[in-house]
């Protein structure tokens, strides 16, 4: 047997800072803040300098001041006297607002064509493999620039819906497509909400949204318990009538009870009047962001399809399980593990991109806090600060999201 | 059973039959088309539904550019040729052609010189995109950046050669102290490199020698940084920043899967700040901030401004996408370098870095393409890249105002044209780097 002894116990050298890898991580780590701590100096030190000798500070007062232009796309209330935080608050809006509509239209585009890339049809899988390539492989500023230009350069002003024999015409009568925006139908809860009003409408859509939610709830457990029936005595009870009248009936109730109508939009003057109008700007980025972002998404979809093996195909198919429920119950949430990190990476990426809306003139936060405010006020180091922690912000969130998905998700193998 | 002998059996078949064709609608052309285009009423449905969207498409576009006018001065010239019919006016590409490239401000007798730099560029990059080529092609490589550098912003020459001799003794230094110390050899290279530039800009040509036309000034004719544009910078600065922040990146992701906890947390902390914020607030913080942390009275080129912001923002993404590469590495590697006895230092340039690297290839190539497709963001700050000529000088022009379409393809197509090429070269690289048996 052997008897263990410990090494022995030299003096301790100078030398062993950086030879005995006891102390040399601890060496290296001290140099490195040392480092650090000297360059984080002397970028401090030029910026005081730089700031003393241009005769600027570092001052967040400007927050306060009125901000002096007007933006027209706009969620909440605001004319050019409001201060700049709350023209900042319109863009930080602005960009969540076309952050999530080009989310959920991205998905769709993404989901469709990842899909319609695996199908049996020689003819579609190649057209959405070029769809993909050629979105991919061309710069999502050019493709935002391109369909602003389809939006202002195509589609016809106002001027051109006049008239007896207009040369355009608005679609099925209710909607204009002009260079200025799509006017849409504004809906309205008169009986109730009395007045109309973006406000009243917001809170009428409030309502139905909750109620909604309500119906979900509800159509849930509709189904768990004709789970818990099938599973107790082997037959699934008819649910679809039930979950039909569950999802229907209560919002058209709703609606029958507020009085739902919708405003026409109509030409008065040089522009339409009424309804909502969804500006050029909006609708560029929008549908720009949403057809680059979805080319990605395909072939993140394509990906997660293809990683579930064959042989969980096969083994279903053995078992005797309809292609639709293999797809649905086998493949998909199997494919899901594989699709949702990256799927969320490019929800971050359309957040991320949806900056570039500064170029079309949609009023998002980098075009208000980053841009106009920036320029007006000159206080370049705190507008950009913020930008970046706003951000910043949304990404941690979302990565923290990600994070505890992952885990959650995690295959449990050992 | 003693029934069905042999001699029971009437007839018996002596010869094989001859293979029939097969149906005719089993086999050759109208097989295919009915299994891939015609199998079942979806099928058949989705299939008309995609020749209905190309002949959309095609009819919208074929007549555009095969009727396109590529000879007229201006926008009504070629409106009138084209007499109310649709087509393009490609004439503004064959007009604007130098501007498109290089930008509204290069000396035009000097395009020569971006150009040979350019050609310059692939047999520089062959030998390090291709393996088979000699490796003595690396030398080269190696002195292209001061070239490029040389040939497009002109100068004295004493410039690139200094910066030059300065990697050349800091890889001497380097080359004779690594047996000794990885740490040492790295930081006495980095020395000696700053000791030849300190001293190379000390004697370097004053105005005055210059002007007098010394052996140092003799030069190429200089053009500031500002007059560069068009696709010219898109393809220096996607070029400068791949090529930057790939050491950067393999630096950062190293230091991100390191055991000292305080150089993995800031390379964690920079590597998610940047990662968080999109590039063009990176740019604007290039564009008007950046300034703000050098020494008072230090110009500092936009252009270099750019170049740092860009190559930070990508190092932090190959970072990530480098870190994916080390953790897909089997822990075994990392102990079978340990038990021979290699350092750190040696363990990861020998053992782990090649094999992280040839994992991580093909995101670096989307990061790279990524990249190369960001440049046109540096029209926001008011740079004039292609996207930014377009917007600003051409479609502001009088004789071109309102070519939309023409132009924007152009630059589609040049992107298109490149970014396509790396995805291509990375999935052969893939093919051909694969060691595994599939």
């Amino acid at each position: 047997m052997t008897i263990m002894t410990d090494p022995p116990k030299g003096a301790f050298r100078l030398s062993m800072l950086l030879n005995d890898t006891r102390y040399r991580s601890l060496t290296l780590q001290v140099i490195a803040a040392i480092v650090l701590a000297l360059a984080i100096f002397y970028l401090a030190n030029n910026v005081v300098s730089n700031l003393t000798r241009l005769g600027l500070n570092i001052n967040f007062a400007f927050l306060g001041a009125p901000a002096g232009y007007d933006i027209n796309q706009r969620l909440i209330e605001y004319t050019s006297q409001s201060t700049n935080l709350r023209a900042a608050f319109v863009g930080i809006l602005n960009t969540l607002l076309v952050a999530f509509l080009a989310c959920i239209m991205a998905t769709i585009f993404g989901v469709l064509a990842g899909v319609l890339r695996l199908s049996n049809n020689w003819l579609v899988s190649k057209l959405m493999a070029f769809y993909v390539e050629i979105f991919r492989n061309i710069p999502v500023l050019i493709w935002i620039l391109i369909i602003f230009g389809i939006m202002t350069v195509v589609l016809p002003g106002p001027r051109a819906f006049r008239g007896e024999d207009a040369e355009a015409s608005m679609f099925l009568g209710i909607s204009a497509f002009t260079n200025r925006g799509v006017y849409l139908p504004g809906p309205e809860f008169s009986r109730i909400f009395g007045e109309t009003g973006i406000l009243s409408a917001g809170i009428g859509w409030l309502v139905a949204l909750a109620v909604l939610v309500g119906s979900f709830f509800g159509a849930r457990t509709v189904n768990k318990r004709a789970t818990r029936i099938q599973e107790a005595t082997g037959v699934r009870p008819a649910t679809m009538l039930t979950n039909l009248a569950i999802w229907f009936l209560p919002i058209i109730a709703f609606f029958i009870i507020t009085g739902l109508s919708f405003e026409i939009p109509e030409l008065k003057g040089f522009n339409f009047k009424g309804g909502i109008k969804v500006g050029a700007p909006l609708i560029a980025i929008w549908f720009a962001l949403s057809i680059y972002t979805g080319a990605f998404i395909a072939e993140n979809v394509r990906a997660g399809i293809q990683a579930v093996s064959k042989g969980q195909t096969e083994a279903a198919g053995a078992l005797g399980i309809r292609p639709g429920r293999i797809m649905s119950l086998i493949v998909l949430p199997q494919a899901m593990r594989v699709i949702i990190p990256p799927l969320i990476s490019q929800y971050l990426n359309i957040t991320k991109n949806s900056s570039l809306a500064i170029l079309v003139g949609y009023a998002d936060v980098t075009a208000t806090l980053g841009g106009i405010t920036l320029n007006q006020t000159g206080r370049a180091i705190e507008c950009i600060v913020l930008l970046m922690l706003f951000y910043l912000i949304i990404s941690l969130s979302i990565s923290a999201v990600v994070n505890v998905y992952n885990n959650t998700i995690k295959l449990k193998e050992r | 059973m003693s029934d069905v002998s042999a001699n029971a059996v009437g007839f018996v078949r002596t010869e094989t039959v001859p293979q029939s064709a097969p149906p005719s609608n089993a086999a050759g052309p109208a097989k295919w088309v009915k299994d891939n285009l015609f199998a079942g009423v979806g099928n058949s449905i989705l299939t008309i539904l995609a020749f209905i969207a190309i002949y959309l498409i095609l009819a919208k576009i074929m007549p555009w550019i095969l009727n396109g006018v590529w000879d007229a001065p201006t926008l009504s010239a070629c409106r009138e040729v084209l007499d109310g019919a649709t087509g393009g006016c490609f004439a503004v590409i064959s007009e604007r052609w130098n501007q498109l490239l290089f930008g509204f401000k290069y000396p035009s007798d000097l395009y020569w010189r971006p150009a040979l730099a350019f050609a310059m560029l692939f047999l520089a990059a062959a030998p390090v995109l291709f393996f088979d080529l000699p490796r003595k092609l690396l030398v080269f490589t190696g002195l292209y950046p001061f070239i490029a550098f040389w040939l497009i912003w002109g100068g004295p020459v004493y410039y690139p050669i200094m910066a030059l001799v300065g990697f050349v003794v800091a890889f001497k230094v380097f080359e004779r102290l690594e047996k000794q110390n990885f740490a040492l050899a790295l930081g006495a290279g980095v020395l000696g490199a700053a000791i030849v530039w300190y001293l190379g800009t000390m004697i370097g040509p004053d105005d005055a020698a210059r002007k007098a036309g010394s052996l140092f000034a003799a030069g190429l004719e200089p053009v500031p940084s500002r007059d560069l544009g068009g696709f010219m910078l898109n393809m220096m600065l996607g070029v400068t920043c791949v090529s930057l922040s790939l050491p950067l990146g393999i630096a950062l992701a190293l230091g991100r899967q390191s055991s000292m906890p305080f150089i993995k947390y800031i390379c964690v902390i920079f590597i998610e700040f940047i990662r968080g914020v999109p590039l063009i607030t990176l740019l604007f913080v290039a564009s008007v901030m950046l300034s703000y942390f050098f020494p008072p009275g230090t110009g500092v080129d936009l252009f270099i401004r750019v170049v740092i912001m860009i190559t930070l923002f990508s190092a932090a993404y190959i970072a990530e996408v480098i870190r994916g590469g080390l953790a897909a590495l089997p822990k075994g590697q990392y102990e079978a370098a340990d038990s021979l006895g290699l350092n750190y230092a040696q363990a990861t340039r020998l053992i782990i870095l090649p094999q992280a690297l040839k994992i991580s290839i093909p995101g670096i190539v989307n990061i790279a393409v990524g990249l190369f497709k960001d440049t046109t963001l540096v029209s926001v700050i008011s740079m004039f890249d292609i996207v930014g000529m377009i917007r600003g000088p051409i479609l502001a022009s009088t004789d071109w105002n309102g070519v939309y379409w023409e132009l924007f393809s152009f630059a589609a197509v040049l992107f298109f044209v490149v970014c396509y090429g790396i995805s291509q070269y990375s999935q052969w690289l893939e093919r051909r780097l694969a060691t595994d048996h599939r």
